[in-house]
């Protein structure tokens, strides 16, 4: 890779040849031509390395010991682990809520977004920006899903019961969101409600930046309906946005839970919409078992990552 | 007339049909109603005085509007442990803190890491591209022995500088800069003996207002919406946020005043995204994940 840059660069008037030197020494005299560059990033980085890349990797570490915050870690090797799957019921609820809650909220939040980017496209520029709003606006509007408890409050003047009970549907109000019955439909809902958000807009952009020559040579081609041009032409160009978009459905999907939190409590009753992060919370907010909780936490950065790159592959093919 | 009318749609839309066109509005039509509505519920709630509130069957529309509710909310907040003016000033402080360095330090970075050839670049690249692919509760654990060690538990710190880190932010400013700030241009710069810290600041920043817009955006959206932090004890450093989920939580009594709040809550960040809407489109039109 670097080899590959630096024979790139020509700009500077070297007296002695690229081709002379050793890939060390033209490394080593390209970062010290180029330090500024190292003095530009380091303040970022220095950031970044300290809340994010270093939190993954002492989690990894802690995961292995049995850290409580006061006593000294020991090392447990696999004992966590071993315990998480064996020994710890209520964590495999939560793997089983949080695949559910990322097939729902990942997959069908992405076509979602795709799906209705492509339909506001057609839209006129002004009407666009409106119905792009409407869309997205309650992805970033805080704890607007809150409404959602009022509409389905467990009482006779929610709507929901309200206007069921007025039609003679249902007798009594129907305690929405403690019944374990309707918790994870009306979660999935909400959830989806509030996903289209960053990867929405990414594909509404993308479909803005296709060139509209592309459509028509491909009509002079022979396609010959909207659904072929989306197929053969629009998504073969945006190719780079739905990777994108992926990665931002995936990542939100995965540690979805603050909504549930807020809508059913912590935990949910009967503990039927549990996740790992409200798990990774108990563990690690609650209990302070830190090493226990950063084998959790590990998990689950695996099963994040694990899917991002098996989307992305699948991505790659589109359109060949 | 209607052949004329048919023969004007198929000169300017390609590939499209009647029928094909019906549908696609009447999906947007629904599920524009499945968006929309609830928020529009939280708008008539809010302006809904007492009597229809509890209102046997309830209605959805609100017949006598009023800003009772809002009022109410404000005699509520006065009456809190804490003043409520110091919840807002700590959201709007940590918020315009947090958003501004990291612009700063992202979009220096993202200069960096485009423009100028050092070795190591695409490895660090890699790294961001990497941290994005997973949740930021993840690392909130550990963080806490991070910011334990460094004393910033129940600080400012502790939220301001984790946001100069966010990756989001550096990932579309860096892939915005690559794609609409010619090399030509900096190359010139770099010849009339300009120092790369005021091409940065001077030619490139100003090439690239969508992007910085954007990132300001998103970054002020996360931190606005941020509401209890386990790192943070005192209620003096608490958020506006979390003074709202409180007063929610308060239950039936105060359900017209809880609806005000929301309604405060969410007309910020809609707002900054009206205002910001067609940058930020522009932006996320180079945010492309190039294999």
């Amino acid at each position: 890779m670097s080899a590959k840059t630096a024979t790139a660069e020509t700009k500077q008037a070297a007296p002695k040849m690229r081709k002379d030197m050793t890939k060390w020494e033209w490394t080593r005299r390209q970062m010290v031509v180029n330090k500024v560059g190292y003095l530009m990033v380091a303040p970022y980085f220095l950031v970044f390395l300290t809340f994010t890349v270093a939190p993954v990797i002492l989690s990894l570490l802690l995961s292995f010991t049995s850290f409580n915050m006061l006593e000294p870690p020991k090392i447990l090797f696999f004992e966590n682990y071993v315990r998480l799957f064996l020994d710890d019921d209520i964590f495999l609820i939560a793997i089983k809520n949080t695949f559910i809650f990322a097939v729902m909220t990942g997959p069908v939040s992405y076509l979602l977004c795709l799906m209705f980017a492509w339909f506001i496209n057609e839209l006129t520029p002004k009407i666009r920006s409106l119905v792009t709003l409407i869309f997205y606006a309650p992805s970033i509007s805080g704890q607007v899903y809150l409404i959602w408890t009022v509409m389905f409050s467990s009482d006779s003047y929610g709507y929901a019961n309200g206007i069921l009970m007025d039609l003679g549907i249902i007798n009594s109000p129907i305690l929405w969101f403690q019944d374990t019955d309707y918790i994870m439909p009306l979660v999935i809902i909400v959830a989806l409600w509030t996903s289209l958000g960053t990867s929405f807009l990414s594909f509404i952009a993308g479909f803005q930046v296709v060139d509209k020559s592309y459509y028509e040579a491909a009509a002079v081609d022979g396609i010959r309906n909207r659904w072929q041009e989306l197929w053969y032409v629009t998504l073969p160009v945006m190719k780079n946005q739905m990777m994108f978009a992926a990665i931002m459905s995936i990542t939100g999907s995965f540690g979805f839970g603050g909504v549930v939190t807020a809508l059913c409590g912590f935990p949910s009753p009967d503990y039927c919409a549990w996740t790992l992060m409200h798990h990774l919370e108990d563990y690690g907010g609650a209990r302070w078992e830190v090493g226990y909780a950063s084998a959790i936490a590990t998990l689950l950065f695996l099963m994040m990552i694990g899917a991002n790159m098996l989307v992305n592959r699948m991505l790659a093919k589109v359109g060949k | 007339m209607a052949k004329k009318f048919k023969f004007k749609i198929k000169a300017h839309r390609l590939n499209r049909s009647a029928g094909g066109d019906i549908g696609i509005n009447v999906l947007l039509f629904v599920f524009g109603a499945f968006m929309f509505l609830p928020m529009f519920y939280a708008f008539c709630q809010a302006l809904k005085p007492l009597d229809e509130l509890w209102m046997f069957p309830p209605r959805f529309f609100v017949r006598n509007p009023t800003f009772k509710n809002f009022s109410d909310l404000f005699r509520l907040m006065s009456t809190s442990y804490v003043p409520f003016s110091r919840y807002i000033f700590n959201t709007a402080f940590v918020s315009i803190a947090g958003t501004f360095g990291h612009l700063f330090l992202a979009s220096m970075a993202a200069y960096s890491l485009t423009k100028i050839n050092f070795p190591g670049r695409h490895t660090m690249f890699k790294m961001i591209q990497l941290s994005l692919m997973f949740h930021a509760t993840v690392t909130a654990i550990t963080n806490y022995i991070t910011m334990s060690a460094l004393g910033w538990v129940d600080t400012y710190w502790s939220l301001i500088i984790p946001a100069f880190g966010s990756t989001l932010g550096l990932y579309l400013m860096r892939q915005f800069m690559d794609s609409s700030v010619p090399d030509s241009v900096l190359e010139s710069a770099r010849l009339d003996g300009a120092r790369e810290i005021s091409i940065y600041w001077k030619i490139v920043m100003p090439m690239v207002k969508p992007a910085w817009l954007t990132l300001i955006v998103y970054s002020f959206q996360g931190l606005w919406n941020s509401g209890t932090s386990i790192y943070i004890y005192s209620e003096e450093l608490k958020t506006f946020n979390y003074a709202i989920q409180q007063i929610l939580a308060g239950g039936i009594v105060r359900s017209g005043a809880s609806a005000a709040a929301t309604v405060i809550m969410m007309l910020v960040p809609i707002l900054v995204f009206v205002v910001s809407q067609s940058n930020i489109i522009e932006t996320m039109a180079s945010s492309g994940l190039k294999d």
